[in-house]
């Protein structure tokens, strides 16, 4: 056994990095580093970014517009943008509807839709939770009936991430209420603009505004939206749900932030030594690093078996649980570090072109509210515990 | 043995529990939040009316009880109602005014004409460096206190302030008006509602409260007591909330709540808010066993203030799923306070690390 990057994967490294250093403006990292908002301008800024040297779509066929990379590349890449503080890739156009359009969509589909969200023309959202449909999707009730070239659709859905940027979205609607539940949904691509459509924000819990309701009144929608064949929908959602797995884990953003932690433990003072001193700390800490560390590896057996055509369904179940764990964990002792200091909250600050004072430590004002904010990541993407049953089932054979 | 509160108690708690549940109510605590102040004054005068803040004093301190079970029964209403406003500051002032002998200002205080808060903890800058403790210099009726000290729960709201300071002869306690010469306030919004403020001093005139550390020592044992019933409260809402969802949300035909790896875990979330119930009754009632042993089952109980309030507060959201992170729900404001109150009074760690030291103490000594 060796674990060692190839040359080849080194020298790919270097050439990310040599990018990265050249072009990630500074307003952005600084930007997400510091736990500042994202305005979509700034998304779409380092999209266009990453568009003109073609690395936006990189895990797309080369010939719609991808690199052709390894999953170690990929791998690469994900690591080597956290680390130097990169925005995330939007990944709903990219990641979520790009692969299902080019594996079941038509040719025509494909050649109108990929070069918009490539150029950034369209941005899309992602339509499958409804309020009474969370964790056992199947039970979606958003209707779709047709009548003559288009479908009407009525219906809700909700916590829809970033809907309102969105000019798109792709829906799983309900064509058929006959046979089993997951026979008789479809796949759907709405525009945003059509009328009878109603986006309502859902205040979160750290006061910010990231997902949405979305209304369905008598929506006309053309039949050629539909993607693959009608009351096939579930079959292209399910692969749409394990079909980016290479970055479930997060190991980039959690190495990334670990050395972020380290650094508040050496300069944080509490009972007159540094936090990394005090026993306590130190060893949740140590726990923490060596979970991470153990992650790692595991997500590059994950990767080195789908370089060789495994599909790593429950695999990706696992990668996405302790994943999840060990960045809320991360934010856990962020949260820790900042003592007395993670009650204010001054939300201003997150804001681009504040320039208040900070209170406290410079960098503990975000830190309770990403705490909170990000307990959603053992909720969507399949809740954790929904993914357990997945390796009960699909690994385990319980 | 004796676990129940007692009549006159339970009165207390009855007319505290009306008295929010009318005054504090969620379109409320949405103004207070809104609000530059972070609560309802309104609310605070109307509870002051009622005399509740007298609960938390002796009589002759002109209150009626003081006890700290009858503090932990205020503090236990106030973690169910969730209203925001300075109800610790307020004891941790006023048990220094009591210590004082001073019961006109603390009469004020009790009153609700005066809105007094505590500073204890030094500042910390942008760059992590801890201020220096706080100097006072002067004697006699003259001192002087210069220092900075950081989150003071509503600071910005306060007529004044117990301010701890080194007066050379070890801490002792003094009393800051925070409208005089020399005192600068920054007011910030709390992450769980509410505000709190940085305090900086600059030889601000000061009058000494009292010159016994031991003094500011059982303000904070008191305040651990607070903190300790205040937070099993919380857990008792986020518990019966929860048990609620689970029993009425539905996924895959059936209620969430019939899920054995949902309901193991409930189990658990359930068997541990006891063990913090318990927690806070064992605060109370070593409260006036001793520095060491009262020190010692605060520590106990703030260690577990810690340790299970991030389970309940964490596994309450994630069992509601994605409604668990809205803030429409009360039940996510409710996990906010209960990390919070993990803060407030030092961490898990923090106390942890203390328990084992008294420990060491206490076996030192029966050598
Ligand atoms: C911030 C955020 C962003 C989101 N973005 C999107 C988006 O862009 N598009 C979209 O379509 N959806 C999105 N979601 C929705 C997300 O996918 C759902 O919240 C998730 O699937 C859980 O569904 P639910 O919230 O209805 O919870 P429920 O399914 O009601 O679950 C409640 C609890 O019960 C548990 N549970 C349910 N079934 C079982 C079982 N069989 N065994 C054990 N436990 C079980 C769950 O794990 C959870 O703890 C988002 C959610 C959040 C919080």
């Amino acid at each position: 056994m060796n674990l060692d990057f190839t040359p080849e994967d080194e020298a790919f490294r270097e050439e990310v990095r040599t990018f990265l250093k050249e072009k990630l403006p500074k307003r952005l990292s600084d930007k997400v580093r510091t736990g500042q908002h994202l305005t979509k301008a700034d998304m779409e800024e380092w999209h266009a970014i990453l568009n003109e040297r073609g690395w936006l779509a990189n895990h797309w066929p080369v010939e719609w517009g991808g690199t052709g990379w390894s999953v170690m590349q990929r791998f690469i890449f994900e690591t080597e943008t956290a680390i130097f503080h990169a925005p995330r890739i939007v990944p709903f156009g990219l990641s979520m509807l790009a692969p299902v359009l080019i594996k079941y969509g038509t040719e025509e589909q494909c050649r109108h839709y990929l070069p918009r969200i490539l150029d950034g023309t369209d941005w899309w959202c992602q339509g499958y939770s409804e309020p009474g449909a969370g964790s056992d999707l199947a039970s979606l009730k958003t209707q779709a009936v047709r009548e003559g070239d288009h479908y009407i659709v009525n219906g809700q859905k909700t916590w829809t991430t970033l809907g309102q940027h969105a000019d798109w979205i792709f829906c799983l609607v309900r064509t058929s209420s006959e046979g089993k539940r997951q026979e008789g949904i479809s796949f759907l691509l709405i525009d945003m603009k059509s009328p009878g459509i109603e986006v309502r924000p859902i205040k979160l819990l750290d006061g910010d505004y990231e997902v949405n309701e979305v209304f369905f009144t008598d929506v006309k929608v053309p039949v050629t939206n539909l993607v693959g064949e009608e009351n096939q929908g579930w079959t292209y959602a399910k692969y749409l749900l394990t079909y980016e797995r290479t970055n479930i884990a997060g190991v980039g953003a959690s190495m990334e932030l670990l050395d972020r932690l380290k650094d508040v433990a050496r300069t944080t003072m509490r009972g007159g030594k540094p936090l990394a001193e005090d026993p306590f700390y130190a060893a949740r800490l140590a726990k923490l690093e060596i979970d991470l560390e153990n992650m790692k590896t595991t997500n590059l057996r994950v990767l080195d078996a789908a370089g060789a055509g495994h599909a790593p369904v429950a695999e990706s179940s696992m990668l996405k649980i302790r994943g999840t764990e060990i960045r809320q964990e991360i934010n856990d002792l962020m949260r820790r570090a900042a003592g007395r200091y993670a009650q204010p909250f001054v939300a201003e600050a997150l804001e681009e072109g504040f320039n208040g004072e900070p209170v406290g430590p410079e960098w503990a004002n975000p830190v309770a509210s990403q705490y909170f904010n990000n307990r959603k990541l053992s909720i969507f993407g399949g809740s954790n515990e929904v993914q357990r049953e997945i390796i009960t089932k699909a690994v385990l054979g319980l | 043995m004796d676990f129940s509160i007692g009549e006159d108690r339970q009165m207390l708690v009855d007319t505290l529990s009306r008295y929010l549940a009318d005054k504090a109510d969620w379109k409320a605590r949405e103004a207070a939040l809104e609000s530059e102040a972070g609560f309802d004054k309104d609310m605070w005068a109307g509870m002051a009316e009622l005399g509740i803040l007298g609960a938390l004093f002796g009589e002759e301190a002109g209150g009626f009880g003081g006890s700290p079970f009858d503090i932990g029964v205020v503090f236990g209403e106030v973690g169910r109602g969730l209203p925001t406003g300075p109800f610790l500051a307020t004891l941790l002032a006023g048990k220094l005014l009591e210590a004082a002998g001073d019961s006109e200002t603390l009469g004020n205080v009790i009153a609700g004409a005066s809105i007094a808060t505590f500073a204890h903890h030094p500042a910390v800058g942008a760059d992590g460096s801890v201020a220096p403790q706080a100097t006072a210099s002067g004697a006699g009726d003259s001192w002087t206190l210069s220092g900075a000290k950081g989150v003071v729960d509503y600071l910005g709201s306060a007529d004044i302030v117990v301010v701890t300071a080194e007066t050379g002869n070890g801490l002792g306690a003094f009393l800051v008006e925070t409208g005089a010469a020399g005192v600068s306030v920054r007011d910030y919004p709390l992450v769980d509602g509410g505000a709190a403020g940085e305090l900086t001093l600059d030889n601000a005139p000061a009058r000494l409260l009292t010159g016994d550390s031991a003094a500011i020592d059982a303000a904070l044992a008191s305040g651990v007591v607070a903190t300790a019933w205040e937070a099993a409260a919380v857990m008792e809402v986020l518990r019966d909330q929860t048990l609620e969802y689970l029993r009425t949300r539905k996924q895959f035909g059936i209620p969430i709540g019939k899920f054995q790896a949902l309901q193991h875990r409930m189990a658990t979330v359930a068997l541990e808010i006891e063990q913090a119930r318990s927690a806070a009754i064992n605060a109370a009632a070593n409260f006036d066993k001793g520095a060491a042993q009262r020190d010692r089952f605060g520590a106990a109980a703030m260690y577990t203030v810690g340790k299970v309030g991030r389970l309940v507060a964490e596994e309450a959201i994630q069992m509601h799923g994605g409604i668990g992170m809205t803030w429409e729900l009360p039940l996510s404001h409710y996990a906010k306070r209960l990390t919070m109150l993990g803060h407030v009074m030092g961490d898990e760690d923090e106390h942890l690390a203390r328990f084992i030291e008294l420990g060491a103490q206490e076996t030192n000594r029966a050598a």
